[in-house]
């Protein structure tokens, strides 16, 4: 598939901080790509440079396969929906959409019509008269989005648009999101820091740290081969262990040598192994060698939540069995469920290491 | 209970002073105006109307309301631009700067007054450069140009402060939100910044306005005394005794006043105008 967007070898600093580091990036027409990371990574950065709200230092950004990096952002064939929103205060909720198409001095019908498609696609009919101000965050947020579909641009930048929102109310614009993205067929750059979000609505995950891209991949991939302990980490809870690789397809942590899946990574070598925490399944204490004991239970509706204290580590363990605590227990993984992954020299390493 | 009535007696030099200042001469205006003298204390319009009718009084409020007009749009004209400027200032003592524009506030008025007149007169230092330039003195002093000229030096920072106030409030993410729905920097100034600028201005307006309608002092010192303005009928009227003529037209100046105030309020930012 063609290349909508590309980003080469962006580096941006503030202040002789470096926000972003030689990144690059490229999204797919009709993908929905996710920026995640945490807080202070660089996510806005990099969306107000594709935006045209900030220079970049350096490289440049390609739309359409044109270098658009010096374009005005009002010249730009996409459109931004705001973190905070920005709808225009003095305007009502339809003037908000109009706003865009008045610009381009599009005809009156056509304003009209646009407007009372834009409202019925984001499920905000009859709402057209109300002021900006006397609509609840959600209801904002939908507005920000017409407001910026009605001018059918290419790609649709959004910034952290369900943070704001209430866990419920997020996760029903998570599948309006969804939704638009099937209808309308434009392409979507979503910033988030929330991994349950992205691993939800997304097409490709680009996972960030430090202004450094950390992995690209399908949610799926993203969270069942995290390739650092980075990622391992970032998305969702995991039990991170220092371990042994013995051999190809066994390894060994906690005291105890487990089959596995992964080869090549030499003998004897220090490894990082993760564990999903749903991935470690508890037995009885003489059905396997790891043994441990139950130290905290938490009921969390799903499952339970429990930690397992195992030769000096602390796993963390979900489960639909409820163990109370102090139930002695095995611990077994299945081979394909151990996650390996080659440790890091250094931090800075760990890092740089992924940006290749 | 003690706290109380200690906060009320704290309040209570203001209170004598609204009396003193504000309302006893407000409901002396009142008396003054609708009686006919001081001896014959009998209610009359006449003061009112006859004012209105007086053509000299006339020509002095029209003037009066051409004048301040002309200074109000003046200032408006200078000031905006010059808020648009210090906001979009990199710098990180930029309320110094804006301090620097406002300075002259609170420069003595009679010193501000004669620095201006010392400059425009005759053989001023205005006509003393133009001269030296091979070019023909100008003759403001005495005239309306100077009453606009010092109105606006006067009344420039009363513009300037609402507008720089609202203006520097206003959400940056709106003017970015207007340029990626396609507008360029004409169209976002037009349709964004200045409606969102216009409870400064309106402020600003009243604020220059209001006072420069009812002024006299200006006009006393930069019109030679020659140009009457309704502030110096006024002025005259009392100076010479005549009270109830006097009243008779401050309550028509008043209802100006108010009207302006009241197609202004609710509409200008209070909380920009506080500053000052
Ligand atoms: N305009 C700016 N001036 C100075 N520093 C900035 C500016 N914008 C962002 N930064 C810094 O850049 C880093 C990345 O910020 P940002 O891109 O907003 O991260 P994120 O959106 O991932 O939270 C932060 O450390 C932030 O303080
Ligand atoms: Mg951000």
């Amino acid at each position: 598939m063609e290349k909508l967007l590309e980003l080469c070898n962006i580096s941006k600093s503030f202040n002789k901080e470096l926000v972003l580091d030689e990144f690059n990036l490229y999204v797919k027409r009709n993908e929905f790509v996710t920026l995640l990371g945490p807080s202070g990574c660089g996510k806005t950065t990099a969306l107000r440079i594709i935006g045209g709200f900030e220079k970049p230092d350096r490289g440049s950004v390609f739309f359409e396969g044109k270098d658009i990096t010096d374009l005005a952002p009002h010249k730009r064939n996409l459109n931004t929906v705001f973190q905070k929103y920005a709808l225009f205060p003095h305007m009502n909720v339809e003037e908000n959409i109009a706003f865009g198409l008045k610009i381009k001095n599009k005809s009156k019908q056509y304003i009209e019509d646009k407007i009372k498609y834009a409202l019925k696609l984001v499920n905000l009919d009859g709402y057209g008269k109300r002021s900006v101000d006397a609509m609840s965050g959600g209801q904002q947020q939908r507005v920000a989005i017409a407001r910026a579909i009605v001018n059918e641009p290419q790609m649709l930048l959004l910034d952290e648009p369900l943070a704001a929102l209430d866990l419920k109310l997020g996760q029903d614009m998570q599948y309006e999101l969804i939704r638009l993205k099937n209808e309308l067929g434009i392409t979507f750059l979503y910033v988030t820091h929330d991994q349950e979000e992205a691993l939800t609505i997304s097409d490709t995950i680009v996972v960030m740290n430090q202004g450094y891209i950390q992995q690209i991949g399908t949610p799926e991939s993203i969270y069942n081969e995290p390739e650092n302990a980075f990622v391992a980490d970032f998305i969702g809870d995991s039990n991170i262990i220092d371990g042994t690789m013995i051999e190809d397809k066994l390894v060994k942590f906690l005291g105890v040598k487990f089959e596995c899946v992964d080869v090549g990574f030499g003998s004897n070598k220090p490894v990082d192994v993760v564990l999903r925490p749903e991935d470690v399944i508890l037995v009885d204490p003489q059905d396997s060698e790891l043994k441990g004991v139950v130290t905290s239970l938490i009921f969390k509706g799903v499952h339970y939540e429990m930690d397992v204290m195992a030769n000096g580590y602390e796993l963390l363990v979900h489960s639909t069995k409820m163990l109370p605590v102090g139930t002695q227990v095995g611990v077994c993984v299945d081979p394909e469920n151990i996650q390996i992954m080659n440790k890091p020299a250094s931090e800075d390493e760990e890092v740089a290491s992924l940006e290749d | 209970m003690k706290i109380k009535l200690s906060k009320k007696w704290l309040a209570s030099p203001y209170v004598i002073w609204m009396i003193g200042f504000i309302i006893l001469p407000l409901i002396t205006i009142f008396i003054y105006g609708f009686t006919v003298s001081k001896t014959d204390s009998s209610f009359t319009l006449d003061n009112i109307i006859n004012a209105a009718k007086d053509e000299v009084n006339l020509k002095a409020m029209g003037l009066s309301l051409l004048i301040s007009l002309i200074s109000t749009v003046i200032c408006f004209l200078l000031a905006y631009p010059l808020a648009m400027c210090l906001n979009n200032l990199k710098m990180k003592r930029k309320t110094f700067v804006v301090f620097l524009f406002i300075l002259p506030m609170w420069l003595n008025f009679t010193l501000q007054m004669t620095a201006i007149n010392a400059i425009l007169e005759q053989e001023g230092i205005l006509n003393l450069i133009l001269t030296k330039l091979g070019m023909d003195p100008l003759h403001i002093a005495n005239t309306p140009y100077a009453i606009v000229i010092g109105m606006i030096l006067d009344y420039f920072p009363f513009m300037l402060l609402p507008i720089y106030n609202v203006i520097s409030r206003i959400d940056h993410r709106l003017i970015e939100a207007s340029r990626d729905l396609g507008a360029n920097n004409f169209k976002t100034f037009f349709k964004i910044i200045f409606p969102l600028s216009l409870p400064g201005v309106i402020s600003g307006v009243t604020m220059v306005f209001v006072p420069a309608i009812s002024d006299f002092a200006i006009a006393e010192i930069l019109g030679g005394g020659r140009l009457l303005l309704v502030g110096n009928i006024i002025e005259q009227d009392f100076k010479l005794g005549k009270y109830n003529t006097g009243s008779g037209l401050a309550l028509i100046l008043m209802a100006f006043v108010l009207i302006t105030m009241a197609l202004t309020s609710g509409k200008s930012d209070k909380e920009g105008g506080s500053m000052l």
